[in-house]
């Protein structure tokens, strides 16, 4: 590693600071104090470059900083031994040296907690406006595609219906499996207290069909398709795709918001219905296994005992809750500003957001339907 | 170094050039598509070399290989006397801290300042106290042409020629001995474009730095390139001092280096 020296000579007349080694960024730190705390009385200051070998914008700052320090002190600083290149350098950081900017430092205290507090508050309901506006944007698009459906971008809508839908069946599929199973095995240890375990498909059959299929899919579907609409159109934004969009005359919400939403409205029902069916085949296999419930016999419970309306309520939620998710994706990938970081951001946010809203969503259909008397 | 008759070129004197990236047989392709075949090119010390070419003769791709972004095909590139593309690690680590690369758009961390930009390298490569890079940060982007306003400011808010500065002050944050800077005037507005190419001249004249400059401006080669190299034909066609190019016989180079827009930048020269 490179190191640098300083000598300060005190003597008769006026200090001199003789420097060598290689005076460069990395060797700064061993010497940094010795510029720091140098101080004289006497008018003038002579530093000597001669044994100097190598010099750098590092080297030539340190310089520079003493000059000008010294200057306001009333101190003359002179170059000893520098050739013309040299001095051409410490010249050119001289003149580039930054002057002092103060910045105001920020309030702190109770006031600086109100005015957060206050700024928060504001930008939560910008943001509900926001988001409010957008939804009334993308129900416009969708009503003036009703009246004129050859707009849709049907390849578009195909390759989404694939990437949301087709994609995700292994996973919602094994989801929806393992459901059925926990319910069966957990339901079973309690049933069979009472001797009651061929109630064991009732509760199954209706708390997967009204609520826990469609809802366990719906959470899947926010976490892997609604950050992968936030994370796609988001990054079309920082690279100002959507801009360019617009000055050609395309709405972005028409070519790509659309035909996600419609994309998942028609696909979250199917991926529902598959979870369903899952679920039921997993419950019926653990019941056999743990109870000795024959699938014959699960199935005849099944189909004379469970309401259709059981299935009818859950898949009934299914396109609201994909609209929520699509819809928050969207509209969270549309805020991101100028940097990939906000894209991250942007994508936690559309994940939390629209898994809180579809369970929201759910407790109302439950008062909902619990009033209606479903 | 011995005296030569043209102190502004000094890499032209066969007797004192001294190559700090050597490039030998390169190869470089893209599964059935090759950008390079058996590409021969020299830097020398301390000159600032013009990269010239066609949209999609890889100038860009050739930058990229010699910092070791694209690993070749074939072929051998040496920096500083290190073998960078089968060398062993260790080195090619040591030779990293020698140079430094402004990309095309800057490349700045967004989730960082232009001030922790500048400092980035220098956390990672050096040991210095938190003043000290404060202020060395502090002083490059100044060096750049940036006001201290934009140390505080995020990527993000920052004008394109801005950001190009910033990753300026980026590249020559551990002053390194090769510059290599991809398109760094466009985008910039003539005044802009010409300080930035005073800057680049000064700074390779004081800190005997050697650039590698991918460009297209033809006011930047005419004012501050001793040697412009032209990639064409999958290899380099020519090179030499820009004055020279006028005279190769070959319809690319005659239609860039006669055409209106190099009259007018070689009557400003």
């Amino acid at each position: 590693m490179a190191t640098a020296t300083v000598t300060i000579e005190h003597g008769k007349s006026d200090p001199v600071l003789r420097l060598g080694g290689h005076f460069v960024t990395e060797a700064l730190a061993a010497i940094e104090d010795r510029f720091a705390l140098f101080a004289t009385d006497a008018k003038k200051v002579q530093v000597d470059l001669t044994e100097v070998q190598t010099l750098d914008t590092g080297g030539a700052w340190m310089i520079a900083n003493l000059k000008a320090r010294l200057q306001a002190e009333g101190v003359v600083l002179e170059l000893v031994g520098c050739s013309a290149e040299r001095l051409a350098l410490i010249n050119t950081v001289a003149d580039a040296l930054p002057t002092e900017v103060g910045i105001d430092a920020p309030p702190g205290g109770f006031l600086a907690w109100i005015e957060e507090l206050g700024g928060k508050t504001v930008a939560l309901f910008k943001a509900v406006l926001s988001f409010l506006n957008f939804t009334g944007l993308v129900l416009h698009r969708l009503s003036r595609t009703a009246v004129k459906p050859w707009r849709l971008r049907g390849i578009s809508l195909v390759s989404q219906m694939q990437e949301v839908g087709l994609n995700a069946v292994p996973i919602i599929a094994l989801m929806g499996f393992l459901i059925g199973i926990v319910l069966a095995f957990q339901g079973a240890a309690q049933l069979r207290q009472f001797g009651a375990e061929v109630f064991v498909v009732d509760l199954i059959a209706v708390s997967v069909l009204r609520e826990l299929g469609i809802l366990l899919t719906a959470i899947i579907v926010a976490g892997r398709s609604g950050s992968a609409f936030t994370a796609s159109i988001g990054s079309m934004k920082v690279r100002e795709e959507i801009d360019a969009m617009r000055t050609l005359g395309l709405d972005p919400v028409e070519v790509l918001v659309l035909p996600r939403v419609l994309a998942l409205i028609v696909m979250l029902p199917i991926l529902g219905l598959i979870a369903n069916i899952c679920a039921l085949v997993g419950g019926a296999l653990m019941s056999w296994i743990e109870l000795g419930i024959s699938p014959g016999m699960f199935m005849t419970r099944f189909v004379d005992n469970t309401d259709v309306w059981h299935l009818g309520v859950g898949m009934i939620k299914a396109p609201f809750f994909a609209f929520v998710i699509s819809i928050v994706g969207c509209w969270q990938a549309l805020q991101v500003g100028g940097s990939s970081e906000s894209v991250g951001q942007r994508t936690t946010q559309s994940v939390v957001q629209s898994i809180f809203l579809v369970i929201v969503l759910d407790a109302c259909f439950s008062v909902f339907f619990a009033e209606v008397g479903l | 170094m011995k005296d030569t008759p043209d102190q502004s070129h000094p890499a032209d004197t066969a007797q004192t050039r001294e190559a700090v990236i050597q490039v030998r047989g390169l190869r470089t392709a893209f599964g059935p598509q090759v950008v390079h075949e058996n590409l021969d090119l020299d830097v020398w010390r301390g000159e600032v070399l013009g990269i010239v070419g066609g949209s999609g003769t890889g100038k860009s791709v050739l930058l990229r290989s010699i910092v070791g972004l694209i690993r070749p095909a074939a072929g051998n590139i040496r920096v500083l006397g290190t073998d960078v593309v089968n060398g062993p690690e260790a080195d090619r680590r040591r030779v990293e801290k020698q140079w430094g690369v402004a990309f095309q758009d800057g490349a700045l961390f967004s989730s960082l300042t232009v001030l922790q930009n500048v400092m980035a390298p220098m956390r990672e490569h050096l040991r210095l106290s938190h003043g000290l890079m404060k202020g060395l940060g502090e002083l490059k982007i100044s060096l750049v042409g940036l006001p201290p306003l934009s140390c505080g400011k995020f990527p993000s808010e920052l004008s394109g020629g801005m950001r190009k500065r910033a990753a300026l002050a980026r590249a020559l944050a551990l002053d390194p001995q090769i510059v290599f800077l991809d398109e760094p005037t466009a985008g910039l507005d003539p005044i802009g474009a010409a300080a930035y190419d005073d800057l680049i001249g000064e700074l390779q004249n004081s800190l005997g730095l050697t650039v590698f400059m991918v460009t297209h401006d033809l006011d930047s080669l005419y004012a501050i390139c001793n040697r412009v190299a032209v990639l064409a034909e999958k290899r380099v066609l020519v090179e030499g001092p820009v004055e020279n190019m006028v005279e190769v016989d070959h319809p690319w180079v005659q239609e860039y280096f006669t055409g209106p827009r190099a009259r007018a930048a070689k009557a400003t020269d």
